[in-house]
């Protein structure tokens, strides 16, 4: 359904996006996932058609948004960074100008708006102008501005920032329930969130495109990822330390505390996960170790968002403290 | 022109409407608008002293009224969209932007209008105490409300630069005084003595206040609503260019 090939975005001398290029289909949510100023929301900006790229093209089903961008925008549901909206209007009067603006008339809009209202929990304030609002009604009532539409794509500029804990749990809900006939991307910082909505997810940083995969394949990336960590009731750490390094599958091992005793083992290469912690299960039971827990680390994925991403980042404050 | 692009210009034009009435922008306008004017024609321009079954006393203050009021209806027109963010909102939607700027553009027209509309009494009064001709009145109208116009698109205009309203406010008050300054007599006596007639009969033509006097006379000629028509679409074609290159940065 939308289709980004080779996107750049230039401001005067500064590359905001350089060289883009992902596909998004039907029953995919992709997350968009950067430090700030990566480009993030200019790539939704460009794929909404709010700013035209400097290069590259974007296709949204089956209309290229520099050529048709009134039936592409069609087909599109968008939540823009910040959530605005009109501040004098009531809750339903800006659903029923957005409504009308996607061509939606008489009845049909009634019930257009009347699913959105449901879906964003917004009934309590439909008559209130939205300037009298809490920021998480206010967020809730543009993001069902960009669904009012029953929309086939979806982008959502950090749709949970601002709201509370249980807002949250709602909108990631119903991100992941639209997600089963829509094609949606949204922008967040907040990693569970990628891990809870994401069918695949996107890292990018200064402009461009630094890891693609789903959420699985991307914490694999981490350094833990594979290592099989083991708590132990009791034991001395430089026992348990001598006996794992003499393992062969084990690469090396690290003490992450002494009490209670907690041993981190990293496999050798071409050494599966499971092997190793099948190896160790017989260690622990040749030593009679008294075990309390033996885990597979799956990797983190916010330790893989700062490996990719902070020495770009380390190096443009280099630069710009230069 | 199909229908189906003038729908979203109504609904623009709806939406910046219910904007207009329900802030106190439209309800000042309108009575400072009508304050004023009646100050000037009844108090200044000594209305019933001049004897006079006609309303040059009253529109002969119109160009000067509307210099500092329709910059301030207009003013908000793009920057508050600028300063919301809804901009965003409104571009992304299957609307084109010049349907979004004509729709903002005649719903301030339309305030304006109004304004106008409720002089009407006016009218009635000198109707009642003598004969005036009617037909210079309706002339005298039409040219106040294409003025209005010319005033409107060039806030317009400025307020697509910036999204702050007083900036905007204050550039479209300087881009309408010189409309009206090269046409002003004043000026363009003073002008005679320094530059080539031809000159300044040129600088002249571009000015609302020659056009403005024209209409005002009762001769609806064509190169005067022609006049007022250009200035419109001129400024609102220019607010889509500052729309676009400010979208491409």
């Amino acid at each position: 359904m939308i289709n980004v090939r080779n996107i750049k975005k230039t401001f005067g001398p500064k590359i905001a996006v350089n060289g883009i290029s992902f596909e998004v289909e039907k029953g995919e949510v992709l997350g968009f996932l950067g430090p700030n100023g990566a480009g993030k929301s200019t790539t939704m900006r460009m794929i909404t058609g709010f700013i035209p790229p400097s290069g590259g093209e974007i296709t949204i089903g089956k209309f290229k948004m520099n050529d048709q961008p009134i039936e592409a925008k069609r087909l599109i549901g968008y939540l823009p960074e910040n959530a605005p909206s009109y501040a004098d209007m009531t809750v339903l009067g800006f659903l029923n100008f957005a409504a009308e603006l996607r061509g939606l008339q008489g009845d049909a809009r009634k019930r257009a708006v009347g699913r959105a209202v449901e879906m964003c929990f917004l009934e309590t304030v439909l008559h209130q102008s939205v300037e009298t609002l809490s920021k998480g009604y206010r967020h809730r009532t543009c993001f069902a501005q960009s669904i009012v539409h029953d929309p086939e794509v979806l982008v959502l500029d950090e749709p949970t920032d601002g709201l509370d804990p249980n807002q949250k749990y709602e909108v990631r809900t119903l991100i992941r329930r639209m997600g089963e006939k829509k094609a949606i991307i949204f922008s967040t910082h907040i990693l569970e969130e990628v891990e809870a909505v994401c069918s695949r997810a996107i890292i990018i940083d200064r402009g461009k495109i630094v890891a693609n995969g789903t959420p699985r394949d991307l914490k694999q990336r981490s350094e833990h990822a594979g290592a099989v960590t083991l708590r132990l009731l009791d034991g001395s750490a430089a026992a348990v330390k001598g006996t794992i390094d003499g393992i062969s599958s084990v690469d090396r091992t690290v003490v992450i505390s002494e009490s209670p005793l907690t041993v981190r083992a990293y496999p050798r290469k071409n050494t599966s996960s499971d092997d190793l912690s099948r190896a160790l299960g017989e260690a622990a039971l040749r030593e009679r170790w008294q075990l309390q827990e033996l885990h597979i680390e799956e990797g983190r994925l916010d330790e893989v968002f700062r490996n990719i991403t902070l020495p770009d980042t380390a190096a443009a404050a280099k630069e710009a403290s230069k | 022109m199909s229908t189906a692009s003038f729908s979203p210009i109504k609904t623009i034009a709806k939406r910046e409407l219910s904007g207009y009435f329900s802030s106190p922008v439209a309800f000042v306008f309108i009575v400072i608008f009508l304050l004023l004017a009646g100050f000037f024609t009844f108090m200044v321009a000594g209305f019933f002293e001049r004897g006079e079954a006609n309303l040059s006393a009253f529109f002969v203050w119109h160009p000067w009224l509307y210099l500092f009021l329709v910059p301030a209806v207009g003013m908000r027109m793009w920057s508050e969209e600028r300063r919301l963010g809804t901009i965003e909102l409104l571009l992304t939607m299957p609307v084109t932007p010049w349907q979004a700027i004509v729709g903002k553009f005649l719903a301030s027209w339309a305030v304006v209008a109004l304004a106008l509309a409720l002089t009407l009494p006016i009218v009635i009064t000198v109707n009642y105490l003598g004969n005036p001709d009617n037909g210079v009145i309706f002339a005298g109208y039409l040219g106040s409300l294409l003025m209005a116009g010319a005033y409107l698109a060039i806030s317009a205009m400025t307020s697509a630069m910036t999204r702050n309203q007083v900036v905007s406010f204050i550039l479209a008050v300087v881009l309408s005084l010189f409309l009206i300054l090269a046409g002003y007599p004043p000026v363009t006596n003073m002008l005679v003595q320094w530059a080539n007639p031809l000159v300044v009969d040129g600088i002249a033509a571009f000015s609302v206040m020659t056009h403005f006097e024209s209409i005002q006379k009762g001769v609806i000629d064509s190169r005067d609503v022609i006049y007022f028509l250009s200035v419109i679409v001129f400024a609102l074609f220019t607010t889509g260019v500052i729309l676009r290159a400010h979208r491409a940065g």
